[in-house]
């Protein structure tokens, strides 16, 4: 039984791999396929579907029936957000993001690099 | 009482300047960095706390003898409405000031606590649609981006370690096991709750430039525990390479998103230069009987303000 949370992602790929909106029963077929033998309900999907609304990651036509649903902004937006948030270069910076490397400077990138031929050439 | 008073004030100054000062520029913490970064709570704690007991020593001096005496006696004056005699202005000043910043910093953390932790899980919710898990370890995650970066993100039930495809390739597989290691120690040992109690200080008091300097000694403090981490999964030099590598990556990476001026100012200045010089020059750890000595100084920096409150 696949989690939550790979629905989600299987329920965004499909509508990010999407030009336009889809319903739930055609994001049913379209998990279906990419799944292979997994039956997934659509009771399911549509219990994904209204998370992701909520968590404001897809939208709902309601004045067409059945309701049409696409992706708020595209797959590479969001990457670029979330990079924004890590590099730092969000204007709101709150989060104590850990990160392996923060900013470098070019000077100490040009000591990083001599540092870097002596730990190779020794 | 009015002793106590000044003794506090004295140590609250000598905490909020001076001590910052050297122990900032001191060579040893790169040596024991664990003990250096308890001495900083403990600077942290102490300093707070003889701030606040210095100006409630002095404000209760006209309620009673003692701490204990003179907050009995100033809660029944506050609910019949009235002052001691001998009691001026000056002191209630100093009580009203008291109440302030405690609340100040109480609500400053408190804040930074909950906008960081909001923060963090819609970017996990994110990362969790972007990413797949990497195989063989289910916690790491990999991004579609070029920029080189590694980045842990701490959850009560669901943390979890972000690389980018950028990362990957730039480094071999060793070195990839090392920038693991070290965010999974950030993880492991929750450095996150003392950047955040760090961060909320600094932007707590931002006229306050100790607050800043201690901020960014935590930070490094921080990361050179996780590269101790690191190095009992792979050699000293693998996680040199590492970090210089994803360092100098990153500075001339044409895709990072370009540095705004605003926060251009917030680099923290050499964070990475002391990593890789600790890790290439092969330091001594700090001797078991200097650490003793400075874990007993963190100890007494908590206990004279505390004695002095209760006792005096």
């Amino acid at each position: 039984m696949a989690t939550l949370g790979e629905l989600e992602r299987s329920v965004m790929d499909a509508l990010w791999s999407t030009e336009g909106t889809l319903s739930a029963n055609e994001l049913r077929d379209r998990l279906d396929s990419s799944r292979g033998s997994k039956e997934v309900a659509v009771t399911t999907v549509l219990t994904v579907l209204s998370r992701l609304e909520n968590k404001g990651f897809v939208e709902r036509d309601r004045s067409s029936r059945p309701h049409l649903y696409r992706s708020v902004t595209t797959r590479a937006e969001h990457t670029a957000d979330l990079m924004h948030e890590v590099l730092g270069t969000a204007p709101d910076r709150e989060a104590a993001l850990a990160r392996f490397i923060g900013q470098v400077s070019p000077e100490e990138a040009e000591t990083l690099r001599t540092l870097l031929s002596g730990a190779h050439n020794s | 009482m009015f002793a106590a008073s000044v003794v506090l004030a004295l140590l609250a100054l000598t905490l909020a300047w001076p001590v910052p000062l050297v122990l900032a520029r001191a060579a040893w913490p790169s040596r024991a960095p664990g003990t250096a970064l308890v001495l900083w709570q403990s600077i942290a704690l102490a300093g707070g706390l003889s701030m606040i007991g210095s100006l409630v020593t002095y404000g209760l001096i006209p309620f009673g003898n003692n701490l204990i005496a003179g907050a009995f006696e100033f809660t029944s004056h506050l609910f019949a409405g009235t002052l001691p005699p001998g009691a001026n202005f000056t002191q209630m000043f100093a009580l009203c000031l008291a109440v302030l910043l405690t609340g100040h910093l109480l609500l400053s953390l408190l804040l930074t606590l909950v906008r960081s932790e909001k923060q963090r899980s819609r970017h996990l919710s994110l990362v969790n649609l972007l990413s797949a898990p990497l195989e063989g370890s289910p916690r790491t995650r990999v991004l579609d981006h070029p920029s080189p970066v590694a980045y842990c993100l701490p959850g009560t039930s669901s943390s979890v370690t972000v690389l980018s495809e950028g990362l990957v390739a730039l480094l071999d597989e060793s070195q990839l096991r090392a920038v693991i290691a070290h965010e999974n120690a950030h993880l492991a040992q929750q450095h996150h709750l003392v950047l955040i109690a760090f961060k909320s200080w600094h932007s707590a008091l931002p006229w306050f430039p100790i607050a800043n300097r201690a901020e960014n000694a935590v930070a490094l403090l921080v990361e050179m525990l996780a590269d101790d981490q690191a190095r009992r999964a792979t050699d000293d030099r693998t996680l040199a390479t590492a970090i210089a590598l994803v360092g100098s990556g990153a500075a001339t990476d044409p895709t990072a998103p370009e540095l705004s001026w605003a926060n251009r100012g917030e680099i923290e200045p050499g964070l990475v230069g002391p990593r890789v010089a600790r890790l290439l020059t092969q330091q001594h750890p700090l001797s078991s009987s200097a650490r003793g000595t400075v874990l007993g100084a963190a100890t007494a920096l908590l206990v004279i303000p505390t004695v002095l409150l209760v006792l005096i």
